[in-house]
């Protein structure tokens, strides 16, 4: 136990010391997966909405593909970005590897399956009745697509909860794109595999608890936002 | 249902390490945990030294951590290594002077190269020792011509790097924070030349691990080399008080003695046409 305590010790030292290294490290966590969880719901959402509510040819197969994603093992598709984006490989122009744009790209590819699965499911749950009703009403497209996101929003807020626990926890994308560059393209997932990998476990500990404090933190406010959304759909009944 | 499980792995693991064994020798053999170095593991020597030391000793099992110099002493002062085998000389004295470790014994040596793109534009191809190659690296890079990687991570190789900085007079070291030429990866050999492929950048690294990866990273090439300045030297030290301390000292013993040192110098000669390791051993 005299090992956890001394690095604890050390940890929480270098974090109350404003260590600039540890802060960088949690930034650039915060803005590449915050980035990517933006994106991830601008493409997964309209995408999850169609496939979710609409009747169409091909639509199992979507499903199916969707929630096989949900599986997609990180290290592929680290293993696939990096290829496409190395110097030699057919993105390789852009120099992008071992960048923030990368680790943007690859947890994207990562987060937008989870998000529209969630998505598809949730909206699919809506009662059909209701929307019907809200045609007769006179109800346009536009509005009826927003209606509908609105019952479903318990669903919504899983799918941002899903997608983005799953990329700030992940390394092994980030670090075969990313390369876990100092001040950089280093995470706090990578830089716990380093500080680890080097006996510095201070530092690994440091990072390991805000990343617990992050992912408890979002999971806490979400499930407020669920909670409050289930009160508020109570009273206005 | 965790129990079954595990029941199951183990049946599995049984099976599996007993039907290639028929010498019933092999589940009785005392595991010697080795902790050692990432470029000793990418060099390819283990897969030579290690099955060379097991037919010697069938009674012991090595099995290989292979981490930075830095965690591989630290896994030695909490034991969880029963005898170390890395590269960083300074570093591992203090370790046997603060009673961690039994003796430190010099085992073999083996060089590094700095490694960049052929345009080479330091242009440190020819410099009159390592001192002026290293210089030369920092004045390009200053000048927003060139890129050094460094390994960042503790290991041996970094603290050779940081030592030929020192011994340039560049100090303070370089750091990323205060000089956007000079890039940290914090990983092992392997990554760290792959950025350095991808970004066109220079690199120190040791011979062994270069050769045994030219050909994935084709875009940089060996632009300095065979200095006094970069010579690698390894030393292995038996963990005082290891679980298996009397296993350590046999695998340390064995690779010092003239079996061990003479398949560490005939290691490389059949697959690169060069020797990449020199037994130094002092009797």
């Amino acid at each position: 136990m005299q090992l956890f305590s001394d690095a604890w010790r050390e940890g929480w030292a270098m974090l109350t010391a404003g260590s600039v290294d540890v802060w960088t490290i949690v930034f650039t966590s915060v803005r590449v997966s915050g980035t990517a969880t933006l994106i991830a719901l601008v493409i997964g959402l309209p995408v999850g909405l169609l496939v979710g509510t609409k009747r169409f040819i091909g639509r199992r197969a979507a499903l199916v593909i969707f929630n096989a994603g949900m599986g997609l093992p990180p290290v592929v598709v680290g293993l696939i970005v990096a290829m496409t984006l190395s110097r030699r490989g057919p993105l390789g122009d852009l120099g992008l590897l071992y960048s923030q744009q990368a680790m943007v790209i690859a947890q994207v590819v990562i987060a937008v399956p989870i998000v529209m699965a969630i998505t598809a499911a949730s909206v699919a749950a809506v009662p059909r009745e209701l929307i019907l009703q809200a045609r007769s009403l006179g109800a346009g497209r536009w509005r009826r697509s927003i209606l509908t996101l609105s019952e479903a929003r318990m669903g919504l807020i899983a799918a941002v909860a899903g997608g983005f626990g799953a990329i700030i926890s992940e390394v092994g994308a980030v670090q075969m794109v990313g390369g876990n560059l100092e001040g950089d393209t280093r995470v706090m997932t990578t830089g716990i595999m380093q500080f680890t990998r080097m006996g510095r476990y201070g530092e690994a500990l440091a990072l390991a608890a805000i990343l617990m404090a992050i992912v408890i933190g979002v999971n806490v406010i979400l499930t407020g936002l669920q909670t409050s959304a289930d009160r508020w759909e109570r009273d206005s009944r | 249902m965790l129990a079954i499980v595990l029941v199951l792995a183990l049946v599995g693991c049984n099976t599996k390490a007993t039907t290639p064994s028929p010498a019933p020798i092999e589940n009785a053999a005392t595991e010697v945990v080795l902790a050692s170095t990432t470029s000793t593991q990418d060099s390819g020597l283990f897969d030579v030294l290690i099955p060379a030391f097991e037919k010697a000793s069938p009674e012991y099992k090595v099995k290989v951590i292979a981490v930075g110099t830095g965690e591989a002493l630290k896994l030695g002062e909490t034991k969880d290594a029963d005898v170390l085998l890395v590269h960083a000389k300074a570093d591992e004295e203090k370790f046997v002077a603060a009673g961690f470790g039994v003796a430190r014994k010099n085992v073999m040596y083996n060089d590094f190269v700095l490694v960049g793109p052929a345009s080479d534009p330091a242009a440190i191809r020819g410099s009159a020792d390592t001192t002026a190659a290293m210089l030369a690296i920092e004045k390009a890079g200053k000048a927003g011509k060139a890129q050094f990687v460094s390994r960042g991570d503790d290991s041996g190789t970094h603290k050779k790097e940081l030592k030929l900085w020192g011994a340039a007079g560049v100090t303070p070291t370089p750091t990323p924070d205060t000089n956007a030429w000079y890039l940290s990866t914090g990983q092992g050999m392997g990554e760290t030349l792959k950025v350095a492929n991808e970004k066109a950048a220079y690199t120190l690294v040791d011979r062994a691990t270069f050769l045994s990866s030219q050909k994935a990273n084709p875009d940089i090439a060996v632009l300095y080399e065979k200095d006094k300045g970069l010579l690698n030297q390894y030393g292995v030290i038996v963990v005082k008080d290891a679980k298996n301390q009397a296993a350590g000292q046999a695998f340390a013993g064995w690779i010092l003695s003239a079996e061990g040192q003479k398949v560490i110098g005939e290691y490389g000669v059949e697959e690169f046409g060069q020797q990449l390791f020199v037994p130094n051993a002092d009797y």
